[in-house]
């Protein structure tokens, strides 16, 4: 087998917003496919994990000019100004969650994490949430989780991981069919797959042969909170103005900003 | 019945008198343990902490403490260091303070944290980047060296002090005691400093985020100061708060008067320090992440109150009386003084760590408000119940303070 040094990749993701149903099947997908746990009452949202969140955004006019939109939020997978400096990466004090080179994925380690939260606090998508309990699962349920991701037990935290076992499972069939490199159809994450409106394009945003790379060059195309200097790996394509300026925060009087293009 | 323990020379209250008391605030203490008990064994579920406060009551607590309890390092280098030699009348007090508080904060980062057996952790496989770290690492050898300041104060307890091999450790550690407090002070200004860069840091959080020096945001500094500034308040606060309860005089007006005049003119230059920070902060760094200062104060609970609250109430006030020797010598101005000056201190880590969770960053989130469950306010409540009883113990039975015997005779 040919041993070359493959290229790092930089996974990332483009939503179109103006496809986007806020159907909830990624939400839905994500919590089947990463064994995310649930409360028996899911009220409270605010200790509810949702890898996978879909926020409703509103263009404040009133009847019958407003306008809706459904805006899905992984976590964002930044890598900061300089590489590998993510909010939440740069402060963890156990090196409980890690910033992967080959990848450009935010990883979270349950096993080292012990519990602090400081990575929630410097995270300001709210893309980090605490296992406040033990999961309890359905009786028989616990027979229909995936095998290849771990449950996370009460007092660490957990987020997406763009299905990470996943990429694993692709580089395992790369290794076994003797090709080093991995198609863009072997890894896709579950919410891409499950969204039925085609909105979330998924692949490595380095690479010209994949439908992410042209997608994020889109005039339409931005970040959230790209002035925070986050840089983050999820696009979003919205051909409303509102839709892409709700993406960050404006003084008053300022018009949206080109968004900077970091990873071209 | 306990004679025997207790100082020669001073008068300390009949022992049963002194247990009833001990009772009441152990039953205070003990409501903290079950809170704290309740926590470690069903976990964090039972705080009112959530996704958008990972940090919250018990933060601010430990942030509280450790500056309030910064007048023992602080002390210790104007004594030890910069040779004030009239601190030695309320170094031992200072001391026990900065014991009681950073002992305590240990406690709650212990009942913080969602997985306590692995807060090893944190030094194993130490992200040396991190803020969090350089508090635990400082934390902990400050923790060590407060015990060795504290541990000669034990031995010159009557009967222990006639052990000759007590005698003359103690008579040695105070020999050597100058380096300790060089230590204590290089400590504490990395974890006090590194508390600040804690929020400083989070360039996440424009609330939070400030530019600084190097890898220090001005907050590191920032934090420093206010510790130094702010912690011998706590310690006269306190002493004069043990005056009232004892009806004693336990510490002449002139070292008071002392300690209070350095932590005026901290305080003084900490808050001009602090209002540059506050207006580079309003009108440069958060204009450039798209925020107008006033976002961060449009909600019903933090409105802009809070910065006046912390900046002129808890600041300009308690510095420009302590800074007045009118001021400072009057009783009535010395008790509004420090008080507000606890209250400046607290106000500040509050906003450093419950607001900026507070405030929402993303521009269709909103603002989320918290409010602790009775096990976090009891947990909280426990380390004050167990330092009112080892003020208590240590008030009793040894020579806290030298010019008590003096000040009071028999």
């Amino acid at each position: 087998m040919k041993q070359e040094q493959e290229k790092p990749k930089k996974f990332g993701m483009v939503i179109d917003l103006d496809k986007c149903t806020g159907c909830g099947a990624c939400m839905v997908a994500c919590m089947a496919e990463n064994n995310v746990p649930f409360k028996e009452n899911e009220t409270n949202k605010l200790d509810s994990i949702t890898w996978m969140r879909v926020y409703k955004l509103t263009n404040n006019k009133p009847f019958p000019m407003t306008e809706v939109c459904y805006l899905p939020r992984p976590c964002q997978h930044c890598e900061g100004l300089h590489t590998g400096h993510s909010p939440c990466v740069s402060v963890c004090p156990a090196t409980a969650t890690d910033y992967d080179m080959e990848t450009g994925i935010v990883s979270q380690i349950y096993t080292r994490c012990f519990g602090c939260r400081y990575c929630m606090g410097a995270c300001p998508y709210h893309a980090r949430y605490f296992n406040w309990w033990d999961p309890v699962w359905p009786e028989g349920m616990e027979k229909m989780l995936s095998p290849n991701v771990s449950p996370r037990m009460r007092g660490v935290v957990e987020k997406c991981s763009f299905c990470f076992h996943r990429y694993q499972a692709a580089k395992d069939k790369a290794f076994y069919k003797e090709t080093r490199a991995i198609a863009e159809d072997d890894y896709q994450t579950a919410c891409t797959q499950a969204c039925p409106a085609g909105a979330i394009t998924f692949g490595d945003l380095d690479n010209k042969d994949h439908a992410v790379y042209k997608k994020k060059q889109d005039p339409n195309a931005f970040r959230l909170l790209e002035r925070l200097g986050t840089n983050t790996k999820v696009y979003y394509l919205s051909r409303k103005e509102w839709v892409r300026k709700a993406g960050d925060n404006y003084l008053p009087g300022e018009g949206l900003q080109k968004p900077r293009r970091i990873h071209e | 019945m306990d004679s025997a323990l207790i100082p020669e020379g001073v008068k300390r209250c009949p022992l049963p008198q002194f247990t009833k008391g001990l009772a009441v605030v152990g039953a205070v203490l003990l409501w903290g343990v079950f809170a704290m008990l309740l926590c470690w064994l069903k976990g964090l579920n039972q705080t009112n902490m959530n996704d958008y406060y990972g940090f919250a009551l018990w933060i601010w607590a430990d942030l509280a403490v450790i500056a309030l309890g910064g007048g023992a390092f602080f002390t210790g280098l104007l004594k030890y260091i910069l040779g004030k030699d009239e601190l030695k009348n309320i170094i031992n007090f200072a001391v026990l303070i900065g014991f009681i508080c950073y002992s305590s904060a240990l406690l709650i980062l212990a009942i913080d944290i969602g997985q306590p057996l692995r807060g090893w952790f944190i030094f194993w496989h130490a992200n040396v980047h991190s803020m969090l770290t350089e508090v635990a690492f400082c934390l902990s050898c400050y923790f060590a060296v407060l015990t060795i300041e504290y541990l000669p104060l034990v031995l010159e307890n009557r009967q222990l002090d006639k052990v000759p091999f007590f005698h003359n450790l103690t008579h040695n550690m105070h020999e050597i005691m100058p380096v300790f407090a060089a230590t204590g002070a290089f400590l504490s200004c990395f974890h006090q400093g590194s508390l600040g860069g804690v929020a400083g840091v989070l360039y996440g959080r424009p609330f939070a985020y400030r530019e600084g020096l190097l890898v220090w945001p001005w907050t590191f500094f920032l934090f420093t100061w206010s510790a130094a500034a702010y912690g011998p308040c706590f310690t006269i606060f306190l002493t004069k708060l043990m005056e009232k309860i004892t009806t004693k005089k336990l510490v002449k007006d002139n070292v008071i008067e002392l300690l209070a005049k350095i932590s005026g003119w901290m305080i003084f230059t900490y808050i001009i320090a602090k209002i540059i920070d506050t207006g580079w902060w309003a009108f440069r760094t958060a204009p450039e992440m798209g925020f107008q200062w006033t976002d961060f104060y449009n909600n019903a609970f933090y409105g802009i109150w809070i910065l006046i609250a912390e900046i002129v109430v808890g600041g300009i006030f308690p510095a420009l009386i302590l800074i007045t020797p009118k001021g400072r010598s009057s009783s009535t101005g010395l008790w509004i003084a420090v008080i507000l000056a606890i209250i400046g201190v607290s106000l500040n880590r509050w906003v450093m760590v419950l607001q900026v969770m507070a405030v929402p960053v993303l521009s269709f989130d909103q603002w989320v408000l918290y409010f602790p469950s009775w096990q976090e306010i009891a947990t909280t409540i426990l380390p004050v119940a167990y330092g009112v009883i080892l003020t208590a113990l240590s008030y009793r039975y040894l020579p806290i303070f030298p010019q008590e015997k003096e000040l009071n005779p028999a």
